[in-house]
């Protein structure tokens, strides 16, 4: 297999891939700092790289809905967006999902106002955790044009929409290296789209969308919750398939340096990364340190994540959003509660990060490690929740 | 009609028999029921054209009756006539 190696910004990165996935609809509008991916997009659009129909909207809920009509078409549909505008689309997320429509969003996490920011966190996007979507969240540039190919074939398969995001400037505004595939290969991975029904056919016209009320809602609700519990089981296999087909090693959670860990972090998107690098040098020292990245958070693995993480005397829970429930972040509450009744309790804690784009650094993981150790050691006496990259 | 269970619906509620509207009975929703009285009606079909369910059953350009089972008892039809040949009453259930 012929791989071209290149650098890329996150941004670009997603937006080879879109050019590469030749999706038959995008409708979108630009936000801060995913309007790198949309402009250069509309680049190829123009420049006649695509085949694709650029529908530029007034607004993301316009932009929504328009992904909505292409797909109802049986159309391979696609977005970008970020933040604000996710959070102005949220009302066409469950149409979408509910009407099983696979369109993609290029995501970039960004944080939601007020007060108002450009920068990373991932309360955009967990906003919308109960939309009915697939979730996935990228380490890297690499992972955001690779997911972006994987979640456009998943999404088709299982008949969900799905988004995958790079942290807001820390991915999509850092250049590195990128691996590309040939456009051929993207292609013949991707195969021609059976969509599960289509508007067009006038032969058999359809409804869609109807009114459902108390006889039947429940019946339809729980149709499409089997999707989302089916996809949980189909995506380890697709993504297996993706692996074997580029030469990928992707996991939906992805364990390092956990062998014989005492201690893990768990952690999404870039700061995985960090933490990764930060075992790595820890091991050194002698160690018993890992890391634990979901790469897909919804659906949400958390049988598979007590398997890795309950021999550990203590897990670090790191968070980019706050929920705003008082109990904690959503990974926190996500995976204490998949604890729940489990016979091995090993300590959790949370640390909220990093909101507004505040950098974490190779020291604030270095002290997350010593926390945690130190949390297990006097038998977890005070608060589960901690904030930190914070003056306190 | 029996009702599906949720396998055995059709993916995210798609209809795909056009006019199956006909085969959801909505006359349930009643709890007010129209009276005619065919003394008084004098056949102007104003009920006909107001219905907004088509409950109002025509033959040969007049009035026969009430299809109770589309008939959603609004009272329209009631409030429209110019000859009160239609009253509106409780339904009994």
């Amino acid at each position: 297999m012929s791989i071209k190696i290149v650098a890329k910004t996150g941004n670009e990165a997603m937006a080879e891939a879109m050019r590469q996935i030749n999706p038959d609809v995008v409708a979108a509008y630009p936000i801060t700092p995913a309007t790198e991916i949309v402009q250069l997009f509309s680049n190829y659009v123009s420049d006649g790289k695509v085949d694709t129909e650029f529908i530029a909207v007034e607004s993301e809920h316009s932009a929504m809905s328009a992904c909505v009509g292409a797909a109802t078409t049986g159309a391979r549909v696609m977005t970008s967006t970020s933040s604000q505008g996710i959070a102005l689309m949220h009302e066409i997320l469950y149409i979408a999902s509910g009407l099983r429509l696979p369109i993609m969003i290029c995501g970039v996490n960004r944080a939601l106002s007020a007060p108002i920011s450009i920068h990373c966190d991932h309360s955009d996007t967990m906003g919308s955790r109960d939309a009915g979507w697939i979730q996935i969240l990228s380490e890297d540039a690499q992972e955001a044009y690779d997911l972006t190919i994987f979640a456009m074939k998943a999404a088709e398969k299982v008949l969900l929409p799905a988004m995958v995001t790079s942290d807001g400037f820390i991915i999509s505004h850092a250049m590195s290296r990128l691996d590309m595939y040939e456009d051929k290969k993207v292609q013949d991975y991707l195969g021609e789209k059976k969509p599960a029904y289509t508007s067009l056919d006038v032969d058999n016209p359809i409804t869609i969308g109807p009114l459902v009320v108390q006889d039947y809602f429940m019946e339809i609700k729980r149709g499409q919750i089997q999707a989302i519990i089916d996809a949980k089981k189909q995506l380890p296999i697709l993504l297996e398939e993706f692996n074997k087909t580029m030469n990928k090693n992707y996991k939906v959670i992805e364990e390092y340096n956990m062998e014989d860990a005492e201690y893990a972090i768990v952690a999404l998107g870039s700061t995985a990364g960090t933490a990764k690098y930060i075992t790595d040098k820890l091991r050194q020292e002698g160690k018993k340190v890992g890391v634990v990245k979901p790469l897909v958070f919804r659906p949400f693995y958390g049988e598979d994540l007590v398997k890795m993480l309950e021999n550990l005397k203590g897990i670090a829970i790191l968070d980019r959003s706050d929920p705003q429930s008082a109990m904690g972040g959503p990974l926190f509450t996500e995976i204490t509660s998949a604890f729940y009744g489990h016979e091995k309790q090993p300590a959790a804690r949370n640390y909220i990060y990093g909101l507004g784009g505040r950098d974490i650094s190779y020291d604030d993981i270095k002290d997350i490690f010593k926390d945690i150790a130190e949390y297990f050691e006097k038998g977890k006496k005070e608060e589960a929740v901690k904030y930190i990259t914070i003056r306190e | 009609m029996s009702k599906k269970t949720w396998k055995e619906i059709d993916i995210a509620s798609i209809i795909n028999k056009p006019g199956s509207a006909k085969d959801f009975k909505t006359g349930d929703w009643r709890s007010q029921k129209p009276v005619w009285n065919e003394d008084k009606c004098k056949q102007c079909l104003i009920c006909w054209v107001y219905c907004p369910d088509s409950a109002i059953t025509v033959k040969d350009e007049k009035m026969t009756g009430i299809n109770f089972d589309y008939c959603k008892g609004c009272g329209i039809c009631a409030v429209e006539c110019p000859f009160k040949a239609i009253t509106m009453v409780e339904e009994k259930k």
